[in-house]
C-alpha cells in the first residue's frame, strides 16, 4: 500500500479545480455554477492544507479557514443575487440573462 | 476745537440735509403731490387759493393756514434744513475767528488728490502734471463769501419755512435749497479752479431745478431751460480759460496761480500779453454767464419764475455773485492785463445802465428787482474792472443784505396779495403789512444810496474808485452815476406803486391782505438791520474823523489782493492828497442824484399819478423799447434760438432719419447678415463636426460590441482564457 503523498493531494486538488472551472463555464443553471465555484474554492483549500502538512506549518490551515469563511459569504451573496434575479426574470438560467452588455 | 482743519465739514452739513430730504423727504411730507394741482398762471404762493378755487370758490379760503394741515413730520424738515445751514454758519464763524489769529490769514486743507493727470509738456516745454485737489482754502475772501452764503442762506431758509408752507413739494424745495448751499460752499471754499468749477456747475444745476420748481407751468420750465443753456455758454468760456491756464501756468490752484503770476515770470509786454488776455477774457466770459452780465444776462429776469426765496438766495444774494468772486479770485491775472480789465469795467457799466433802464418801466415787482440785481452786479464788475477788488466784494456783501431783503419783502407782498405780482394792481399797502413795509423801506433807502445805510458806502466807494483809480475813467463814472439815479428812481417807483397811494387790487384780494407769519418777518427784520449797519465796516477813507476800525473790511481783504492794494493804495494815496475836495463833491453828487431819483419817483407816482402815463405816451417808442427790454430777447431769438429751433430742427430731423436711423438700420442689416453666415457655419461646420465624431465612434465600436455578449459565462470564459494565457506564457518561458 502506497502512502498518500503530497502529490496525491495536489492531483485531487487539480481535478477538483478543473471540474469546478468547467462547471462554471458550461453549466446553465446558476445554482450549479455557484456549486462549481464552491468546488474551485475547496480545491484551493486542499492545496493549502496539503502544503501546510508538507511544510509542517499552520499558516496554510489558517488560510483555509479564511477561505471557508469567504466562501460562506460568497454563497450567501450569490444566492441572494440569484433570488433577486429570479424574482425579476423568472429564470435561473445563465444563458437567458444577457443584461451585462454595453 | 480746531475748526480750521475741518473746514471741509462746512459744506457737508447742508449736503446731509439735502440727502435726507431727497432720499426720504417724501415720507416726511406725504402731501407732496398736491403741487401739481395748482392752477397755472398764478404764482403758486397762493397754493391755498388754487386749491380752494379747484374746490369751487375762493370763499372757502379764509385767512391762511387753514387750508390743509401740515403733517407733524414737517417739523423735521423745518428744523433740519435751516438747522444744517445754521450749523455751517456757526462752524464757519468759528473757523474764521481762528483764521483771523493766523499771521498770514490763509489756511488750506487738502483732503486728497481728486484728479491726478499724466505728465504733460507745457507751452514753454517744461513738464507739468495736471492735478486737482479735493482741497479747501479759507482766506479772507472766501471767509466773506462763506459768511454771506451761510448767514443770508440761513435767514432765507427760515423765511422759506413760512413762505412755502402752502406749497406742495416742501421737502423737494428744501432738498434743492440745501443742495444749493452745499454746492455754493464748495464753490467758495475750493482751493483750485477745477473744484470751483464743480461748485459752479452744481449751483447752476440747483438754479435750474429751482427756477423750474413749478414745473407744471410751461413758462417756469422754459425759464429753467433758458437759464441752463445760457449759463452753459459762459461755462464753456470758463472751462477753456481753465485749460488755457493749466497749459500756460501749469497749475490751477489759486495760491500757485497767484504765485506764478506775481513772481514776475509773466509780463504782458514780453509776448505773454495775448495768452494772458485770452485767459482773463475766457474766465470773464464764464463770469458773465453766471453773474448775468451783458450779453448773457437774459436768463436772470426769466429766473423769477422760481419761488421768491429762490430769487432772493440764488438769483440775488449768492449764486449770481459767484462770477464776481471768481474774478476777484483771479485778481492777479486781471491786473496783468489792463486791457481786459477795461473790457470788464465797460461790460459792467454797460450792463448796469442797460438793465437799470429796463427796470424803470417794468410792472412786475420781481422783474424790477431782477433787473436791479443785474444792474448791481454790473456795479461789482465795474469795481473789478477798475482794480478795486475789495470794493467789489464789499458791494457784493452789502448787496446780499439789501437785495435779499427786497426780494423777501416782495415775496411777503406777493404772499399778502395772494399771488399778485403786477404793481399796477397794488398800492396802499403801507399800513396793512407794516413790518414788510418798514423793512422794505430801509432796503430801498439802502440800495438808493442814502448815507448811513449799507448801499451808500459800497456804491459810493465804487463810484469813487471808477473815478479815481488808474484803471478807471470819467466816462465809466458818469455811467455809474446815471445808473445810481435810475436805481433810486425805479426802486422808489416800486415803493410808491406798492405801498403808497390808492389800493388798486380787486376787492377779493384786498379782503385777504394779511401780514406774513413771524417765520417770514423775523428774517426781514434781521436783514433790514444788516442793511443798516452792514456798511459801517467799510466807510470811506475820507471820513477821517472815524477810527480805523470802521474800515476793517478793506484791511481784512488786504492779504488776498496784495498786489491790488499796492496799486490801489498808491493811487488812493495820490488821490487822497490831491482830491479830498473832489471826493467830497462826488459823494455829495451821488447823494443828490439818489435824492433826485426818489423825489422824481414821488412826483410821478404819488403826487401826480397821471403825469407818468402822459410821459409814457409822449415818449412812446422809447417806452416801448424799454418795456420790451431793448428787444434783446427777440434779437437772440432771431439770431440763435429760432435758427436752432426751426432750421436746426429740420436739419436735425434729416440728420436723425438719415444718419442716426441709417446707422441703426445699417447695424440691424449687418447683424442679420452676420447671423445668417453664423447660422450656416453652425449648421454645417460645428454641428457637422459633432455628428462626424459621433458617427466615427459608432463605427469604431462595432468590433468591441461583438465581444460584449452580456452572458456572464462568456465573460468568465474570457477570464479563464486570459489566466491560461498568462500561465502558458510563463510555462513556455
Amino acid at each position: 500500500m502506497h502512502p498518500i503523498t503530497t502529490a496525491h493531494y495536489l492531483v485531487l486538488s487539480a481535478i477538483l479545480l478543473v471540474i469546478g472551472t468547467l462547471g462554471v463555464l458550461t453549466r446553465r443553471n446558476i445554482v450549479i455554477i455557484l456549486m462549481s465555484i464552491e468546488l474551485i474554492l475547496n480545491a484551493v483549500n486542499i492545496n493549502l492544507i496539503a502544503f501546510a502538512r508538507h511544510l509542517g506549518q499552520v499558516s496554510g490551515q489558517i488560510f483555509a479557514i479564511f477561505v471557508i469563511v469567504v466562501a460562506v459569504g460568497e454563497a450567501a451573496v450569490g444566492l441572494g443575487i440569484l433570488i433577486a434575479l429570479f424574482r425579476n426574470k423568472e429564470t435561473v438560467q445563465a444563458d437567458e440573462i444577457d443584461l451585462l452588455k454595453w | 476745537m480746531n475748526f480750521l482743519d475741518s473746514i471741509w465739514l462746512i459744506p457737508l452739513f447742508p449736503l446731509f440735509g439735502a440727502l435726507v430730504m431727497l432720499l426720504i423727504g417724501k415720507r416726511l411730507d406725504p402731501q407732496a403731490p398736491s403741487a401739481v394741482a395748482i392752477a397755472p398762471g398764478i404764482e403758486p404762493v397762493s397754493d391755498e387759493h388754487g386749491g380752494a378755487a379747484a374746490h369751487g370758490g375762493r370763499e372757502l379760503h379764509a385767512g391762511h393756514g387753514g387750508a390743509h394741515h401740515s403733517p407733524a413730520t414737517r417739523w423735521v424738515i423745518r428744523l433740519l434744513c435751516p438747522g444744517m445751514v445754521l450749523v455751517s454758519f456757526l462752524f464757519s464763524v468759528g473757523a474764521i475767528i481762528q483764521l483771523a489769529s493766523l499771521p498770514e490769514r490763509v489756511h488750506q486743507v487738502v483732503r486728497y488728490t481728486w484728479i491726478a493727470g499724466l505728465p504733460f509738456h507745457m507751452q514753454d516745454g517744461t513738464l507739468a502734471r495736471f492735478s486737482a485737489d479735493f482741497g479747501f482754502l479759507l482766506d479772507p475772501l472766501s471767509a466773506v463769501m462763506v459768511l454771506v452764503v451761510t448767514g443770508v442762506g440761513f435767514l432765507i431758509h427760515v423765511y422759506s419755512t413760512g413762505y412755502m408752507e402752502h406749497d406742495g413739494g416742501y421737502y423737494r424745495f428744501f432738498g434743492y435749497l440745501n443742495l444749493f448751499v452745499f454746492f455754493m460752499l464748495m464753490l467758495v471754499l475750493a482751493n483750485n479752479y477745477a473744484l470751483l468749477f464743480v461748485g459752479w456747475e452744481g449751483v447752476g444745476l440747483c438754479s435750474y431745478l429751482l427756477i423750474g420748481f413749478y414745473f407744471h407751468k410751461k413758462s417756469a420750465g422754459d425759464a429753467g431751460k433758458k437759464a441752463f443753456v445760457v449759463n452753459r455758454v459762459g461755462d464753456a468760456g470758463f472751462l477753456l480759460g481753465m485749460f488755457l491756464m493749466f497749459s500756460v501756468l501749469g497749475t490751477v490752484r489759486f495760491l500757485d496761480v497767484n504765485h506764478v503770476l506775481t513772481s514776475g515770470a509773466f509780463h504782458p509786454e514780453e509776448g505773454h500779453f495775448g495768452v494772458l488776455s485770452a485767459m482773463a477774457l475766457l474766465l470773464f466770459l464764464g463770469a458773465t454767464g453766471k453773474s448775468a452780465q451783458f450779453p448773457l444776462y437774459v436768463w436772470l429776469p426769466d429766473a423769477m419764475e422760481g419761488p421768491t426765496p429762490v430769487s432772493a438766495l440764488i438769483h440775488a444774494a449768492t449764486m449770481v455773485t459767484a462770477g464776481v468772486y471768481m474774478c476777484a479770485r483771479s485778481s492777479a491775472l486781471f491786473q496783468l492785463t489792463p486791457e481786459t480789465s477795461m473790457i470788464v469795467a465797460c461790460v459792467g457799466a454797460f450792463t448796469a445802465i442797460l438793465s437799470a433802464s429796463i427796470a424803470l418801466v417794468q410792472n412786475d415787482i420781481k422783474r424790477v428787482l431782477a433787473y436791479s440785481t443785474v444792474s448791481q452786479l454790473g456795479y461789482m464788475f465795474m469795481a473789478v474792472g477798475v482794480g478795486a477788488y475789495w470794493v467789489a466784494i464789499f458791494h457784493l456783501y452789502t448787496h446780499a443784505f439789501f437785495k435779499a431783503l427786497l426780494f423777501l419783502g416782495s415775496g411777503s407782498v406777493i404772499h399778502a396779495l395772494s399771488g399778485e405780482q403786477d404793481m399796477r394792481r397794488m398800492g396802499g399797502l403801507k399800513d396793512k403789512i407794516p413790518v414788510t413795509f418798514r423793512t422794505m423801506f430801509i432796503g430801498s433807502l439802502a440800495i438808493a444810496g442814502i448815507p448811513g445805510l449799507a448801499g451808500f458806502f459800497s456804491k459810493d466807494e465804487i463810484l469813487w474808485q471808477t473815478y479815481s483809480s488808474p484803471g478807471g475813467s470819467q466816462a465809466i463814472y458818469l455811467v455809474g452815476l446815471i445808473t445810481a439815479f435810475m436805481t433810486a428812481f425805479y426802486m422808489w417807483r416800486l415803493m410808491f406803486l406798492t405801498f403808497y397811494g390808492e389800493p388798486r387790487m380787486d376787492p377779493h384780494t384786498a379782503a385777504h391782505i394779511h401780514e406774513s407769519p413771524r417765520s417770514m418777518t423775523v428774517p426781514l427784520t434781521v436783514l433790514a438791520a444788516g442793511s443798516v449797519v452792514g456798511g459801517w465796516i467799510g466807510v470811506p477813507k475820507l471820513w477821517s474823523f472815524l477810527p480805523d476800525s470802521f474800515r476793517v473790511f478793506e484791511h481784512w481783504l488786504e492779504p488776498v489782493f496784495v498786489r491790488a492794494s499796492a496799486h490801489a493804495a498808491e493811487a488812493a494815496h495820490a488821490a487822497s492828497h490831491q482830491d479830498a475836495a473832489t471826493e467830497w463833491a462826488l459823494m455829495g453828487l451821488s447823494v443828490a442824484v439818489a435824492l433826485c431819483g426818489i423825489l422824481l419817483a414821488r412826483h410821478l407816482y404819488l403826487r401826480k399819478p397821471g403825469l407818468a402815463d402822459a410821459l409814457q405816451r409822449k415818449a412812446g417808442p422809447l417806452y416801448t423799447t424799454l418795456y420790451n427790454k431793448w428787444y434783446v430777447d427777440e434779437i437772440y431769438d432771431f439770431l440763435f434760438v429760432n435758427g436752432v429751433a426751426k432750421g436746426g430742427g429740420s436739419w436735425m430731423a434729416r440728420f436723425d432719419s438719415r444718419i442716426v436711423d441709417g446707422g441703426v438700420n445699417g447695424a440691424g442689416w449687418l447683424t442679420r447678415g452676420i447671423a445668417t453666415v453664423s447660422m450656416w457655419w453652425d449648421t454645417w461646420v460645428i454641428d457637422g463636426a459633432v455628428r462626424l465624431s459621433s458617427f466615427m465612434v459608432k463605427l469604431l465600436s462595432y468590433p468591441v460590441r461583438i465581444l460584449q455578449t452580456g452572458y456572464v459565462q462568456a465573460y468568465a470564459l474570457v477570464f479563464v482564457v486570459g489566466a491560461l494565457m498568462f500561465l502558458g506564457y510563463y510555462w513556455v518561458r
